[in-house]
C-alpha cells in the first residue's frame, strides 16, 4: 500500500512535461536557492542596508571611539594663567597638547596622570631647527651653533617665546643667511646696507618687514660701469644688461656668483 | 607580528627612490599569483573541451571528458588561495550574503557558483549520467548506491533520454563558452579596472588574461593526457595530440600578439608612468618578465612548435617536444601571472620608486602553501578519474 | 481631535518654514544636497580639509598626534597621515622623502644638492567623493557616510586588501594585528563631540584647515575662496575633499 502523499507527488511529477533529468535538477536547484535565502536572512547583520550598502552600526562604532586630544579650551579651564600668557604670545596658535601630549587621561584624573613636560632641546628644534625646506620667514636657529649646551627654556619661555634680550645682530635670527653671506664676496657688507630695517623689527619682526633694493641703480652704485668703487668689483652696463629685471631676481646677493 | 615588522624593516634597504610610507608592505603575494593561474587553467581546459562538442573538432575527443574533470578539479581549488590570503577568512561568507554590486570582487561568488554549478557540474552530470546508471546497475555494495546517488535517481537509459543528455551537454557547452570567458575575463577585469595602478589599468587586460588562459589550458591538457596515457600504458593518440599542439601554437601566437600590442601601446603613448615601468622591468622584473615569460615561456615554445610543423619528426621526438613545450608554457604562464600581480605592486603609486617582495617560505601566505594548492587539483583530478573514468578509447582504436 | 492635530501641524509648519527661511538666509540659496525644509536633515554636514602647503614646517606633530589619537601602530610602516618633503634641484631633479612618515621631523637635506625650491607636504586620506576604495569593497565594509567621510567597518572587513590596491594615494594599510584595512577617518569620533581632527587641532602653524564645505562661511570655505586650490591626481576623477593651496606640480 503506497502512502497517498507519495502518490500525489508522483502524480504531480508526471504532470510537468519536462524530461525526468531536468525535473530532478530543478528540484535540487530550488532546494539550494531556498537554502541560500534561508541562510542569508539569518546572517545579514541587523543594521545592514539601513543607510546604504553598509552596517549603520559601524557609524556608531566609529563615533564612539575614545578621544585622546581634548583641545586647548579644556586646558585653560584650570590653567587660566598660562592660557592668558600664551594667548598673547607668538605661540598663540600652538595648542598646549603639541608639546605636552594628549590630555584626555590628565583631564580624567589630573593628580595621577601627569602630562609630559619637555625640557630637552629636541622638541623645540623640531619646529625651530633650521631646515632649508621650511617656509621662508619661519623663525629657525641652527641647533649646533645656537647655544648648543643650554636647554631652550633657559632663555625662552615656551608659553611666551621672546628672545631674552633684543638681538644685536641680524644673524641671531637669520643665521643661515648670515653664514652664507659670511663666506661670499659680500661678506664685508652690512645687512642694513641693502635691507632698510626699522629698529622695531628686532622686537616685533612682523610689525615692520625690512625692505629690499627696489632699483637696478642701487646695485649700480658698486657694479655700474661708472661707479666709484674698487677696480676689482665686476661691472655691468646697467642699461643693456639683463631684461630690465631687478638684479636680485637673477643673482643671489647673499652668495653672488664668482667670476 | 614581530616577524612582519622585521621583514618590513628589511624591505627598507631594498627601496629605490620614494614610495608612500604605507606601500612598504606588499599586500598580494604568491597566493594571489596562484589564483589567476588556476582559474586560467579552468577556463582553458573547458574551452578545449567545448572545441569537441560545439565546434565538432573530433580529433580532440580523447581529451574531452578528461578536460572537463581537469577543469572541475582546478575549479574546486580556485577559491582556496583567495580564502587563505584573507585577513578574516571566517567572514568570507559576507561576500555571498551582502555582495557590493559595484565591486568587481563581489561578483566572484556569483561567477564562481554559476560556473561550478550551472556549467561544469551540470555538463559532467549529463555527460556521465548514462554511464553512471550502468555503473550503478553493475556495481556491488556501496558502489551501487554511490552511483545511484550521483544519478539523482534519474535512471532512464532509453534512447530518447540519452539523446536528451547529449543535447543538454551541447546546450550547456554553448552557455559554457561565454561563461568561461567571463570567469577568466573577470579575473583580468579585477586587475584591469584598478585605475590607480597604471601597470594593471588596461582594457586589454581581460582579453590578455583570456588568451593566456586558453594557452595554459591546452598545454595543461597535453600534459595531463600524456601522463595519464603513460600511467595506463596506452598509446598516445598522435592525431589528437598533434591537434592540441596546433591549437596551442595558434593561441600562443594570438596571446603573444596581444601582449606585444599592449607593450607597444604603452611605450608609444609614453605617459607619466612609463619611466617607473621602465625602471621596474629593468631592475625588478627582468628575469621573470624578459627571461622567463618572454624567452623561455613564449618564444622557445613557439620555435619548438614551429619546427614540428615545418619539419617531419618521428612521433617519439614530436611527443617529447610537445611535452617539453607544454611544461615551458606552464612556467611561462605562471610567470605571466607573477608579473601582473607582483609587478603591479613593486612600484609606488607616487611613480617615484620601487619596493620589494620577499616571498615567505612557511606561513599561510608562503611558498609551501602555494605549492600545496597547485598539487591539490592534481590529487582531486586523480580521485575524479577514479570515480568517473573518462576513457573513451574506441576512437583511438580506430585511428 | 482632528482639529487639534491640524492646529499642531500648522504651528509646526510655520515653525519649519521660519527655520527653513533662516537656513536659506545663512547658507545662501544655492546650497545643494542639504534638504532644506525637512527640518533636522538640513543640518547634514559635508566635511573637507584644506592644506596650506607654504605653512607646513615639517615638524611631524600631526603624524604623531594621529598615531596617538587613533591608536595607529607605532611602527613606521603604518600611517593615517604622513608628511613628505620635496626637493627640486637646479637640474630639475625631484627628490622626495618621508623618513618614518616625518614623525620625528626631517634631517637637513644633504648639502650636495643645489636646491631650486623645497617644501613639505602633509598627506592623508582624501575622502574622495568618487572613492575607488568604496567602489571595490566586495562586502560593504568601507563606505561613505552622509558627511562625506569614508569610513571602515572594523567588524565587517574581510581583509581582502582590494581597497588598498584601489587607493591611488597610498592612504590605506592593513592593521598588523586586527588584519583589517585602516585609514584616516577625519577623526570621525571627534567631530561628533565638536572637536576638529587631531592633526588639525595639533598643527602649530595652522597649515591644516578643517570645516564645512557647504556653508558659505566656514574656515574651509574662506580658505578656498582666498587661495588657488588644487587636489591630488585630479585626472583619476576621485573628487578628493582634501584641498591644497599652492600645490607644486611635482607632487604626486
Amino acid at each position: 500500500m503506497e502512502n497517498p502523499l507519495f502518490r500525489l507527488i508522483r502524480f504531480g511529477w508526471g504532470l510537468i512535461s519536462l524530461p525526468d533529468q531536468v525535473k530532478r535538477l530543478i528540484f535540487i536547484f530550488v532546494l539550494l536557492l531556498i537554502g541560500w535565502f534561508a541562510i542569508r536572512s539569518r546572517l545579514v547583520p541587523e543594521t545592514f542596508g539601513e543607510k546604504g550598502h553598509y552596517r549603520r552600526a559601524a557609524l556608531e562604532a566609529n563615533a564612539a571611539l575614545p578621544v585622546a586630544y581634548v583641545g586647548q579650551s579644556d586646558c585653560v579651564l584650570c590653567h587660566e594663567d598660562v592660557g592668558d600668557l600664551k594667548r598673547k604670545s607668538y605661540h598663540r596658535s600652538v595648542t598646549c597638547e603639541v608639546c605636552h601630549g594628549p590630555g584626555a587621561a590628565h583631564l580624567e584624573d589630573p593628580e595621577t596622570n601627569l602630562l609630559f613636560q619637555p625640557k630637552e632641546r629636541g622638541l623645540c628644534t623640531l619646529c625651530h631647527g633650521y631646515n632649508s625646506s621650511k617656509p621662508t620667514g619661519f623663525p629657525q636657529i641652527d641647533p649646533m651653533l645656537h647655544n648648543p649646551n643650554d636647554p631652550c627654556m633657559m632663555c625662552h619661555n615656551p608659553h611666551d617665546p621672546k628672545p631674552p634680550h633684543t638681538p644685536a645682530e641680524c644673524g641671531a635670527c637669520h643665521g643661515e643667511i648670515a653664514r652664507t653671506k659670511s663666506v661670499s664676496h659680500h661678506a664685508s657688507l652690512a645687512c642694513t646696507l641693502c635691507h632698510e630695517t626699522q629698529e622695531i623689527h628686532k622686537e616685533n619682526p612682523r610689525l615692520a618687514i625690512p625692505g629690499k633694493p627696489q632699483s637696478r641703480a642701487f646695485c649700480g652704485t658698486c657694479h655700474g660701469e661708472t661707479a666709484d668703487s674698487p677696480k676689482h668689483i665686476p661691472r655691468v652696463e646697467l642699461d643693456s644688461h639683463g631684461n630690465g629685471d631687478l638684479c636680485w631676481q637673477c643673482h643671489y646677493p647673499h652668495y653672488p656668483e664668482v667670476f | 607580528m614581530e616577524h612582519l615588522f622585521e621583514q618590513l624593516q628589511q624591505n627598507f634597504s631594498q627601496i629605490v627612490g620614494y614610495i608612500y610610507p604605507n606601500e612598504i608592505e606588499l599586500h598580494w603575494g604568491i597566493l594571489i599569483v596562484v589564483y589567476p593561474y588556476i582559474t586560467g587553467l579552468v577556463a582553458g581546459a573547458f574551452i578545449l573541451a567545448s572545441l569537441e562538442r560545439v565546434f565538432d573538432v573530433k580529433e580532440v575527443l580523447p581529451t574531452y571528458r578528461l578536460a572537463l574533470l581537469t577543469a572541475l578539479a582546478f575549479l574546486i581549488v580556485a577559491p582556496l588561495p583567495l580564502l587563505a590570503h584573507l585577513g578574516h577568512p571566517e567572514r568570507s561568507f559576507e561576500i555571498m550574503i551582502t555582495p557590493h554590486l559595484e565591486s568587481a570582487m563581489a561578483m566572484f561568488g556569483f561567477v564562481y557558483l554559476w560556473y561550478l554549478l550551472v556549467v561544469l557540474i551540470l555538463e559532467i552530470w549529463f555527460e556521465y549520467r548514462g554511464d553512471m546508471v550502468l555503473w550503478s546497475r553493475s556495481g556491488k555494495g556501496l558502489k551501487k548506491y554511490f552511483y545511484y546517488l550521483l544519478t539523482l535517481g534519474s535512471l532512464d537509459t532509453s534512447e530518447k533520454a540519452l539523446w536528451f543528455d547529449q543535447k543538454a551537454v551541447k546546450f550547456i557547452t554553448i552557455i559554457g563558452i561565454p561563461s568561461a570567458f567571463i570567469l577568466h575575463g573577470y579575473v583580468g577585469f579585477l586587475f584591469g579596472s584598478i585605475k590607480a595602478n597604471p601597470w594593471w589599468s588596461s582594457v586589454l587586460m581581460p582579453i590578455v588574461f583570456l588568451f593566456s588562459a586558453i594557452v595554459s589550458g591546452i598545454s595543461l591538457m597535453i600534459l595531463v593526457y600524456g601522463i595519464t596515457a603513460l600511467f595506463r600504458s596506452k598509446q598516445i593518440d598522435m592525431v589528437c595530440i598533434d591537434k592540441l599542439a596546433s591549437f596551442l601554437f595558434y593561441t600562443l601566437i594570438i596571446d603573444v600578439s596581444l601582449e606585444v600590442l599592449d607593450f607597444i601601446h604603452r611605450v608609444y603613448e609614453s605617459v607619466e608612468s612609463i619611466h617607473i615601468m621602465e625602471q621596474m622591468i629593468s631592475q625588478k622584473l627582468f628575469i621573470s618578465l624578459v627571461v622567463v615569460q618572454l624567452l623561455i615561456g613564449t618564444l622557445l615554445p613557439l620555435t619548438f612548435l614551429a619546427f614540428t610543423k615545418l619539419l617531419r619528426f618521428p612521433d617519439e621526438l614530436k611527443r617529447l617536444i610537445y611535452f617539453v613545450t607544454a611544461i615551458l608554457v606552464q612556467i611561462g604562464i605562471f610567470s605571466t601571472r607573477w608579473n601582473v600581480v607582483i609587478g603591479g605592486q613593486l612600484f609606488s603609486k607616487s611613480l617615484r620608486g620601487l619596493t620589494h617582495y620577499k616571498m615567505e617560505l612557511l606561513g599561510i601566505e608562503g611558498l609551501l602553501i602555494s605549492i600545496g594548492l597547485l598539487i591539490m587539483p592534481l590529487v582531486i583530478l586523480a580521485i575524479l578519474i577514479k570515480i568517473l573514468p573518462p576513457w573513451q578509447d574506441r576512437t583511438a582504436a580506430v585511428s | 481631535m482632528e482639529k487639534r492635530q491640524d492646529g499642531i501641524d500648522r504651528r509646526k509648519f510655520i515653525k519649519d518654514l521660519a527655520l527653513a527661511g533662516t537656513v536659506i538666509f545663512i547658507m545662501g540659496p544655492e546650497v545643494k544636497g542639504a534638504e532644506i525644509g525637512e527640518g533636522e536633515k538640513s543640518e547634514t554636514h559635508l566635511y573637507g580639509m584644506g592644506i596650506q602647503v607654504d605653512k607646513c614646517i615639517g615638524c611631524g606633530r600631526c603624524v604623531y598626534a594621529c598615531k596617538e589619537e587613533n591608536n595607529v601602530p607605532r611602527e613606521p610602516f603604518f600611517f593615517r597621515t604622513w608628511v613628505e618633503r620635496y626637493i627640486i634641484t637646479v637640474d630639475q631633479e625631484v627628490l622626495v622623502d618621508s623618513p618614518e612618515g616625518g614623525i620625528n621631523g626631517f634631517p637637513e637635506a644633504a648639502k650636495e644638492y643645489s636646491i631650486l625650491r623645497s617644501f613639505f607636504l602633509p598627506k592623508l586620506c582624501n575622502h574622495c567623493g568618487n572613492a575607488p576604495c568604496v567602489q571595490v569593497c566586495p562586502v560593504g565594509a568601507t563606505f561613505t557616510s552622509d558627511e562625506g567621510i569614508v569610513l571602515i567597518d572594523d567588524e565587517y572587513c574581510i581583509g581582502c586588501r582590494y581597497c588598498i590596491q584601489a587607493c591611488p594615494y597610498g592612504a590605506r594599510f592593513l592593521h598588523p594585528e586586527k588584519k583589517i584595512a585602516e585609514k584616516c577617518t577625519f577623526c570621525y569620533h571627534r567631530l561628533g563631540r565638536g572637536l576638529a581632527p587631531a592633526c588639525v587641532e595639533i598643527c602649530p602653524t595652522g597649515a591644516r584647515i578643517f570645516g564645512e564645505l557647504r556653508l558659505r562661511s566656514s574656515p574651509l570655505t574662506r580658505f578656498m575662496r582666498f587661495n588657488e586650490i588644487q587636489v591630488l591626481k585630479p585626472d583619476l576623477n576621485t573628487q578628493p575633499k582634501v584641498f591644497y593651496a599652492h600645490l607644486d606640480g611635482e607632487v604626486r
